[in-house]
């Protein structure tokens, strides 16, 4: 029984979002094995309500951040969307965001700032410096991509982007939460050591190739 | 001492380019240094740069930038040390305050060790750092990306030059055995960036701050080293981003200068105009972070509403909002909009009416009197010696506006008050930069009827070459002077390029600024200091 068909954004058209078929293969995961009506609906309310109550703990470094600024002053007030709560400790937060370039002394900082997120976390990485180093990729001090280093679930591109993208990129983020199991999927997470920490195994393997 | 008797003196040579800087033997560099500092007409007290240097055969070195806080009149000395494998200068800590933190950066990148400077650290790099990255002969596959947590020393090594031509180290402690210490950053709300301090606390006092920077180094100075001139203009928005417009002017009026470009009128005015647009947009935010990061929300809204005006205008003229890129060598990127120069005058008359209300709202509200006036003292001696630039110089009495005293652009043509304070608090510092929102607007007024017609870019050759030597050019940005040290060696890239952080100064004086005050008073001092850190880390 398909419940869940779409990754909804209210008053937002399903069409004008890019990477539909993204959503809809996660859609696809979700109903392959068949879902029960009762915990499918119960999950349903929960991804509404977490997608609508996204908690950021943001990690302004540089420029983007006095863009996110902006975000939250009146003109673009971001309290529309739900995800205005800015959170300054890592352990209240469901959300990093990276705004601005990752050094070399930041980025086992930020490392630790992610580990100390409780699940179900998501990360997104704003603008070209936390993509791929961005202009200063030549850099001898600058992470070249922070998804080198914890995972990475969107990225806005832009330096700095503008308020407009900022929305569509969290806009994307909560349609990826609205489709994910929440019961038996990623409330369980925690106990299995989480997305980090596979993902660090992963990488730490692709360094190793690398230095090879 | 003075400038003409340093090249009158054995061995001095003036050097090729517009900074007239003086080369003089490593062995007279002390002795010359006291006599400038302790001059008894013209004494340079302003320590303006100490630009370390590699020049290759030549040897490491560094040439330090010199300016007369009374006179304007300036003295930049260069001294090299041939021995890349211990390069020994002496510290200039005791003549400048400035010195303790500007030859903490030139140890860091060139591995220059001053002896007699008592705290020898690394500034901006990870402690356990190898090499220094800004030698031409730095590998740079050296320093990978380690996740590893860094330790920071509890102690400091002061060097000294023994008789015998050894080198003999004296470990100071960072903080006493009795000290309690607290951790602020680099990942707080109220530090403006990824800036990191280490507080002395006794009680609630404030007893030692000790800043440690370098979260957000992105090695901009070294990366320019392997780009052509038109390529470096891209990072210097990114350095200071809230002076991105002024940072850029800097750059381009130094390569112009040097490349003998004549900039026509019309890119002149533009760009004035678009300095003072920054500016004022500059110390909204500085209202709105100094405000929120004293608890009160609403001014937060006030100040964005009217910076939003600004970016409008930016957006339409320049196509971006934050980082323009604006400024390109010979003139600007692109002709005005049309109706530009009626949203100027609009934004200009409407800024005079509603900074009523920001005062109303925040100037005699008794919270940001009792936090504000009579805290964080920095007097004018002390704001000179640390080469605190911008509107926190200007409330401790320096008249230090680049603008009067080395007019560039129109500046020498139009009207506009210094606005100086001389109280020194935290107040003063708010208040010199709410006049200078009026000031700015009043620039404006003058330039935006005027703008002549003509061309907006003059055109350049497809590759521009630099003549040899070391050039400068220097602005007032929105938080102080901010000037480009290159030096070229007639290539079509940099041989160096170095930007004077007008933010370092600023963060090193919070040691000074903050002692003896609450640790509730340190966020709103740092939030009047108003420093950008990206700027000061490069």
């Amino acid at each position: 029984m398909d419940i869940r068909r779409r990754a909804k954004i209210r008053s937002m058209e399903y069409g004008d979002f890019k990477n539909n078929d993204y959503l809809e293969e996660m859609v696809r995961r979700l109903n392959a094995d068949g879902a029960g009506v009762v915990l499918t609906s119960l999950d349903r309310l929960i991804d509404w309500g977490r997608s609508n109550s996204v908690w950021s703990l943001a990690l302004g470094t540089s420029c983007c951040a006095i863009e996110f600024m902006a975000l939250g002053a009146g003109r673009y007030d971001m309290a529309r969307f739900g995800f205005e709560v800015t959170r300054n400790s890592p352990r209240q937060a469901d959300l990093l965001l990276v705004l601005g370039t990752i050094t070399y002394r930041m980025a086992p900082l930020m490392k630790r700032l992610y580990d100390q997120m409780a699940e179900p976390k998501y990360v997104v990485a704003v603008g070209g410096c936390t993509i791929s180093g961005g202009p200063f990729v030549k850099s001898y001090n600058v992470v070249k991509g922070i998804d080198r280093i914890i995972p990475v679930d969107v990225y806005i591109p832009g330096c700095p982007p503008r308020p407009e993208a900022f929305y569509y990129g969290l806009m994307q983020l909560q349609r990826k939460i609205k489709v994910e199991r929440f019961l038996g999927g990623i409330n369980r997470r925690q106990a299995e050591g989480g997305a980090g920490h596979e993902y660090e195994a992963e990488t730490g393997k692709e360094a190793a190739d690398e230095a090879r | 001492m003075k400038r003409d008797d340093v090249i009158r003196m054995a061995g001095a040579e003036v050097c090729a380019g517009n900074a007239q800087v003086i080369s003089i033997p490593a062995g007279e560099l002390r002795r010359t240094a006291e006599g400038l500092r302790h001059d008894r007409d013209v004494p340079m007290d302003y320590l303006r740069d100490i630009v370390g240097m590699d020049w290759g055969e030549e040897g490491l070195g560094a040439v330090y930038f010199m300016e007369s806080s009374a006179t304007g009149g300036r003295v930049a000395l260069k001294v090299a040390v041939t021995d890349r494998e211990r390069p020994l200068l002496p510290t200039m800590s005791d003549l400048w305050k400035t010195a303790l933190v500007k030859e903490r950066e030139v140890f860091d990148f060139f591995g220059i060790r001053f002896t007699g400077h008592p705290d020898m650290r690394r500034l901006f790099l990870r402690e356990d750092w190898k090499g220094w990255p800004l030698r031409k002969d730095y590998d740079m596959d050296s320093n990978p990306l380690r996740l590893d947590n860094e330790t920071n020393a509890d102690t400091t090594t002061e060097y000294r030059l023994l008789p015998d031509g050894t080198l003999a180290g004296t470990a100071h402690p960072v903080f006493g055995e009795n000290d309690f210490v607290i951790n602020i950053g680099p990942q707080h709300p109220s530090t403006h960036g990824a800036l990191r301090m280490r507080v002395a606390l006794d009680g609630e006092t404030v007893t030692k701050v000790d800043p440690i920077l370098g979260y957000i180094h992105r090695g901009i100075e070294k990366m320019n080293e392997s780009l052509t001139y038109p390529q470096t203009l891209g990072m210097t928005d990114r350095l200071d981003y809230l002076s991105a417009h002024q940072s850029r002017h800097a750059l381009c009026m130094c390569i112009e200068r040097a490349a003998g470009i004549e900039v026509p009128e019309r890119a002149v005015y533009i760009r004035a105009v678009m300095d003072e647009l920054q500016r004022i947009d500059s110390h909204l935010i500085f209202y709105s972070c100094l405000v929120l990061d004293m608890g009160a929300m609403t001014p937060f809204f006030y100040g964005f509403r009217e910076r939003e005006m600004i970016l409008d205008i930016f957006e339409e003229t320049t196509g971006g909002r934050l980082i323009q890129h604006y400024n390109v060598i010979g003139g600007v990127q692109a002709d005005i909009r049309p109706d530009f120069c009626r949203k100027v005058r609009e934004f200009t008359a409407h800024m005079r009416r509603v900074i009523r209300d920001y005062h109303d709202i925040f100037t005699g509200n008794v919270i940001a009197d009792t936090r504000l006036k009579g805290v964080g003292l920095l007097s004018l001696e002390d704001a000179v010696s640390l080469g605190c630039t911008g509107a926190t110089g200007r409330a401790s009495g320096w008249a230090n506006d680049v603008r009067k005293r080395h007019p560039y652009s129109v500046y020498d043509r139009v009207d506009f008050k210094q606005v100086t304070r001389g109280e020194g608090d935290s107040f003063a510092r708010y208040l010199v930069r709410m006049d200078e929102i009026l000031e700015s607007c009043h620039i404006i007024d003058q330039l935006i009827d005027n703008i002549p017609g003509g061309d907006f870019r003059a055109k350049t050759k497809p590759v521009i070459k630099l003549p040899e030597g070391i050039h400068t050019a220097e602005v007032e940005t929105s938080r102080g002077e901010f000037a480009v040290i290159i030096e070229s060696r007639g290539d079509k890239v940099p041989y160096r390029m170095h930007f004077r952080s007008t933010g370092l100064p600023l963060v090193h004086a919070m040691d000074t600024v903050c002692r003896g005050w609450k640790i509730a008073d340190l966020i709103a001092i740092g939030a009047s200091l108003d420093f950008v850190i990206p700027d000061i880390d490069r």
